[in-house]
Parts: structure tokens; C-alpha cells; sequence
């Protein structure tokens, strides 16, 4: 098993070694596109920890490039690796969509899986995960063990995926803790570690005694670490940097996928389908919990999550009320999927006002 | 609970100006003196990779800060060498130092992705920190923002009071007239330049060994910028570049802490992140909206590249 790291300036070189080398390929390539650097915590690291299940759980050799801007940059390494005879491509960032979409069509043979997006292809299927059913967990635990009764929760842009981890937090809290309230503020980026921080920090000195984030930093763990308060990681175990005060982690796991996609594709049995999986399919779980977790509540949420997995808990199971008191899902029913997508609001526990209605 | 959030965002807002000013003053200097070194940005994120490096492995942050404005100061060594004595063009020169020093500190920090700093702790001036309201805002906060002050104090007495100050801004404004009369200009671009480096190191070093400890990729996070814009908008005065510096940060503050509130206010959190820019913006050039005070202090040589004749 080898892996090629590739970066813009060697990507040349590779092409020219690979035709150098003919087709004379041992094991099928697949190639891997990433919007961000690996480092050691966040989005990428995780597809990364699903890239590297895939070399040691099936005969493909596989490489990556990983900091490629969501524009024409992505349409060209996606272009590259596709030219150069990967078997499957995977684009790990919703920018990388439409690029993704364009170089399919002039690759019919080549597999395509595209992360978080809408748009399938003939040769181009989609994955998510279902990051809310994590979030509705360490939202239990926070109503449970907040003394404040004040959560907060750091967020990058108010799209839905963002805005249905917010909802699902505040209900999880809610269901244990109807005094529970949720504070949000809005850094409108992926990745400032000094917002991040400075976020953090104005959470908590307006009363919020544990808190979370969906920006790609460590930074929120670390504040809360300092100032003595509780907090959830996100995309990856990030207790290290907390190790006192991370409670757990809302954890994203693709690697199963990935190995399942790639040996359907070896055996010309792959669909281009969307996949939205969640605790289910095993791509979403929770980091180990902290020991300050009282063990009644430990157990109970083990016992959470075995329904959810089974389909018996869902964190958007009626009744659905918005800020305004708008019943948004009745009692009995539950959100179905296009809801769930198209979520612009804030739920009833969110004394925020979100930021563009 | 009034003061105390009152003082929480003063303390908030001193602290996210801190590192502006420094890099601001550091800039405003070398740019006096008739350089303009876009690469701000590379130079803080080298300071913040080095000193995070050293401190870590020496756990002495005062040798992270140290070894932090070393690495600015041989960043802008490089830059120095380029447009001064091979007169290259100062604009592409500087863009490419930024380019250079964000991709070289990814590059070196690598393996220091996965590593933690534990907090310093506030450097609590005795008797001031006591005072209402201000006093833990102002008093009780990291050495650099004392350090920042005094930058500022120092910078404003050495432009305006003194002599090597007075000769700094003659360079700014005409270099060939100051070489006649014997002043060595590339050398003095030089020193400016490489005190613009090294607080742009030191700036760097505040990040990441005092802010948020750590260390990532792009931390640095279009702060060098910001910087260089203050300057411009602060029309080169020390005195506009610490009020731009802590109307950049109160403003980003206080949004936060509108949003993290219950207050009924219906602006789009675009627009509220965008608010510290113009704000900041528009306070600096109504200040400084004078024509003739923007003429008495841009420096006239900014930028141009400039070659003693005999």
C-alpha cells in the first residue's frame, strides 16, 4: 500500500510519470480532493481517516490534494485525476458541486462521489451525513448538566445543514430541560480561530456554561478549557485540547462508505445514488464521553443512541415549533428529508434572532 | 451585571486590537520611510509559527515572542534585500512575501498541527486593576498590550520629538534631497523595514502564544491586512492607528455580543461581520478627511524605489 501526496506544483510531474508509466496500473487509483489542510482535527481530517480505512481495507492505491479552493482550482484537479485514470473520485467540499458535475460528463468511465451537495450525475453520486442526530445527543447531555440553564453554540453561515445541528441541540436540551435557552453567534467563516474564539468567549460571559460550534477550529474547545466551562467538539474527537472540558464530540466517520463505495464500483455494481446516512450507517457517532458525565446519563444516552440507529428517536419528531410559534411539524409526525433541507429558522429555546429574516 | 459586561467588552476590544497595533506601527514606521511592504500577512504568520515553535519547545513564551520577531524581521530581511538593494518593484515584492510566508509557515507547521500551549496568564498591574469598570479591562490584561502602549508612546516621541525620527520622515518624503545632505537612505530603509518585520513578528507571536494558543494553518487570518489598510486609513498617524485599531476590534466585539443577546434586531450577520470594516473605514476618513493634513503625512516616496546617484 502507497499513497502519492500530490500538491499543485507535483501535479504535473505525477501526470507525467503516469503516462510515462503507460497503463500499466497494479491496482486501481482513487483520488481524493480537499478544501482545507489535513492537520490534526476538523472536516478534512475525518475524510482523510476515511481515505486511509480504504488503502487498508481494499487493494486500491489512493492520493490526495488537499487546500484546493472551491473554484476553477478544483475543476482542475478534479480533471487531473480523472485524466490520469482514477477509478473513483472523490470531492469532499459542497463548492467542488458544480466542477465535479462538469468533469463527469467528459469522464463517463470514472466514478464520482460528491460531499454535502444536490446535484447527481450519470456517473456522479452524493453523500452527507446526518450531523443533527450527533447533535441532538450532546444536546441532551448539555440540558441535563448545564447549572446556567444558558447554552451557546458558535456557528460559521446560517445554511441549513448549520441551522438543523443549532435546532437539534436546543431540542435534545429542551427534551431534558424546557428551562434550557440557547445563545448563537455568527462568525460568518469556516475558519477564524481568533473569532472562533472571541465568540466563545462572548458566549460565555453572558451566562452560557457549556458550549459548541460548527465552525472548523479547536479554538471554542480550548476557551471553554480556560475559563473553566464545558464544551462539544465537532467533525472530530477533540478532547486533547480540552481534555477537562470536552464532554464529547459530534464525529464524522466516511470510511465505511468509501470502502463500500469503491468495491460496488470494482464490481460494476455502483449506482450514482445520495446517500444521507447518520448514526445508522455509522457515520456519525460520538466521541468518547467525559468522565464528568454522571453515569445514569452516560447510559441513557448509549440507550438514545441505539433508537435513533433503529429509527425509534428522531431528533425532529413532532412537535416542531419555530421562534415565532409556528408549528412547523405537528405532534406524531416527523420533518421528512426535503424539510429538513430547505430548514431556515430557528426553533422555539433560540433567544438569538437569526441574523437574515 | 451592566459594568461587567461593559468591562467584558473593553477587555474583549483591547485585546483584539493588540495585535493590530502592533503590525500597524510596525508598518507605519518602514512605510515613513518610504517603503511599503504588502507581506504583513507573511511576515505575522512566520512570527506565529516560530514563536509558537520555540515556546512550545522551550515553554518560555518570552522566547516564543523573541524567536517570533526574529522570524519577522528576517522575513522582511528577504523583502529588504529585493526592492532595496536590488530595486525590485516594492507592490509585487511585498505580495509575494505574504504569499511566501503563509505557505512557508504551513509548511513548518505542520507537525505542530496537533500541539497545545498552556494560557499565559494577565500580567495584573497592581492598585490600577482595582479601579471600577476599566480597571480589570485595562489593567489586568497580557504584557504585549502594555508593550503595545508603549510601542505607541515610544513610536510618537521618536517621529515627532527627535531627531533620527525627523530624518526617518525626510527620507519618507524626499530620499534624494536627504542623501545630499549625507544621509545613508537604503541603510535607514533597512532598519525601518526591519522593525516593520519584526513587529510584524511580534504581532504573529501574540496569536499564537497568547490569543488562542495554538497553531493552524491560516491563523493569521487576513489580520496583516487589516494592518496595512489602518495605516492607509489612519493616514499615517500613530495616534488614527490606535483609535482605528480599537474601533476594528470594539466593533467586532460588540456585534458578537449583539448576537449572542435577546435583543430584537433584525440585521443580517453579513452585514454585522462586515461592520468592524466599515466602521472603521469611515470613522478614519472622516478624521481624516482634510486633504492637506492626508498631504503633510502620506510619505511621498511610498513605494518608489529609490537609487543614490553617486
Amino acid at each position: 500500500m502507497r499513497f502519492t501526496r500530490i500538491t499543485f506544483g507535483k501535479l504535473a510531474l505525477a501526470l507525467v510519470i503516469a503516462v510515462a508509466s503507460g497503463t500499466s496500473f497494479a491496482a486501481d487509483n482513487v483520488g481524493f480532493v480537499y478544501v482545507s489542510p489535513i492537520g490534526d482535527a476538523g472536516w478534512t481530517y475525518q475524510h482523510d481517516l476515511g481515505r486511509l480505512q480504504l488503502e487498508k481495507e481494499t487493494d486500491v492505491t489512493t492520493s490526495y490534494v488537499e487546500n484546493v479552493a472551491e473554484g476553477a482550482d478544483a475543476e482542475r484537479v478534479i480533471r487531473e485525476m480523472a485524466k490520469r485514470g482514477d477509478k473513483v473520485v472523490f470531492a469532499t467540499s459542497f463548492g467542488y458541486m458544480n466542477y465535479a458535475l462538469k468533469v463527469s460528463k467528459s469522464f463517463r468511465n470514472t466514478a464520482f462521489v460528491h460531499v454535502t451537495g444536490y446535484k447527481l450525475g450519470k456517473n456522479m453520486g452524493l453523500v452527507n451525513a446526518r450531523f443533527y442526530e450527533g447533535r441532538y445527543l450532546t444536546g441532551v447531555i448539555a440540558g441535563e448538566m448545564s447549572k446556567s440553564n444558558v447554552l451557546g453554540y458558535v456557528a460559521a453561515f446560517p445554511i441549513p445543514e448549520v441551522l438543523q445541528g443549532i435546532n437539534a441541540f436546543i431540542k435534545g436540551a429542551r427534551s431534558v430541560n424546557p428551562e434550557a435557552e440557547l445563545r448563537v453567534i455568527w462568525v460568518n467563516s469556516w475558519y477564524d480561530p481568533g473569532k472562533e474564539r472571541q465568540a466563545a468567549m462572548t458566549l460565555m460571559s453572558q451566562g452560557a456554561d457549556i458550549i459548541t460550534h460548527h465552525t472548523d477550529s479547536t479554538a471554542v474547545v480550548q476557551a471553554a478549557e480556560e475559563e473553566g466551562k464545558y464544551a462539544f467538539g465537532y467533525h472530530s474527537d477533540m478532547s486533547k485540547y480540552g481534555p477537562r472540558a470536552h464532554l464529547t464530540a459530534t464525529t464524522h466517520h466516511w470510511g465505511d462508505y468509501y470502502v463500500k463505495t469503491v468495491k460496488d464500483v470494482q464490481a460494476g455494481r455502483w449506482a450514482p445514488i445520495s446517500v444521507w446516512g447518520g448514526y445508522a450507517q455509522g457515520m456519525i457517532r460520538l466521541a468518547p464521553l467525559n468522565d464528568a458525565i454522571p453515569a445514569d446519563l452516560q447510559a441513557r444516552i448509549r440507550d438514545m443512541e441505539q433508537q435513533i440507529t433503529e429509527r425509534k428517536l428522531h431528533p425532529f419528531a413532532g412537535p416542531v415549533v419555530d421562534q415565532a410559534g409556528k408549528t412547523i411539524v405537528a405532534e406524531g409526525k416527523t420533518m421528512t428529508d426535503e424539510q429538513l433541507n430547505k430548514m431556515n429558522y430557528y426553533v422555539q429555546g433560540v433567544v438569538s434572532k437569526i441574523p437574515n429574516n | 451585571m451592566e459594568t461587567s459586561i461593559l468591562s467584558s467588552i473593553l477587555f474583549a476590544t483591547i485585546v483584539a486590537g493588540t495585535p493590530l497595533i502592533i503590525v500597524a506601527l510596525g508598518q507605519l514606521i518602514a512605510e515613513k520611510a518610504g517603503v511599503l511592504n504588502l507581506g504583513a500577512e507573511g511576515m505575522m504568520a512566520m512570527g506565529a509559527i516560530t514563536g509558537f515553535a520555540v515556546t512550545l519547545h522551550s515553554g518560555n513564551p518570552w522566547l516564543g515572542v523573541l524567536a517570533g520577531m526574529f522570524a519577522g524581521a528576517a522575513m522582511s530581511f528577504i523583502f529588504a534585500v529585493v526592492v532595496l538593494t536590488l530595486m525590485g518593484n516594492q507592490v509585487a515584492s511585498g505580495l509575494a512575501l505574504s504569499i511566501l510566508g503563509v505557505g512557508l509557515s504551513a509548511f513548518i507547521g505542520k507537525s505542530y498541527e496537533s500541539e497545545i500551549l498552556p494560557t499565559v496568564g494577565a500580567l495584573r498591574i497592581p492598585l490600577l486593576a482595582d479601579l471600577p469598570i476599566i480597571g480589570e479591562a485595562l489593567f489586568n490584561q497580557q504584557a504585549l498590550v502594555y508593550f503595545s502602549w508603549a510601542l505607541f508612546a515610544g513610536m510618537v516621541w521618536f517621529l515627532y520629538r527627535s531627531r533620527p525620527g525627523l530624518v526617518l520622515r525626510a527620507i519618507g518624503e524626499s530620499p534624494s534631497s536627504a542623501h545630499s545632505i549625507g544621509y545613508p537612505v537604503i541603510r535607514i530603509r533597512y532598519l525601518a523595514t526591519l522593525f516593520g518585520g519584526a513587529m510584524a513578528g511580534i504581532g504573529g507571536a501574540f496569536l499564537s502564544v497568547f490569543y488562542t494558543p495554538l497553531w493552524v494553518e491560516g491563523m493569521v487570518s487576513g489580520r496583516g491586512w487589516i494592518a496595512i489598510a489602518l495605516v492607509v486609513f489612519a493616514t499615517w498617524r500613530p495616534f488614527r492607528v490606535l483609535v482605528g485599531a480599537y474601533l476594528f476590534g470594539g466593533v467586532m466585539v460588540a456585534q458578537l455580543f449583539v448576537q449572542g443577546s435577546d435583543l430584537d434586531i433584525s440585521i443580517p450577520s453579513q452585514l454585522l461581520s462586515a461592520l468592524p470594516y466599515l466602521a472603521t473605514i469611515i470613522v478614519l476618513v472622516i478624521i481624516s478627511r482634510d486633504r492637506n493634513t492626508v498631504r503633510l503625512n502620506a510619505p511621498v516616496s511610498l513605494g518608489q524605489p529609490y537609487r543614490p546617484e553617486g
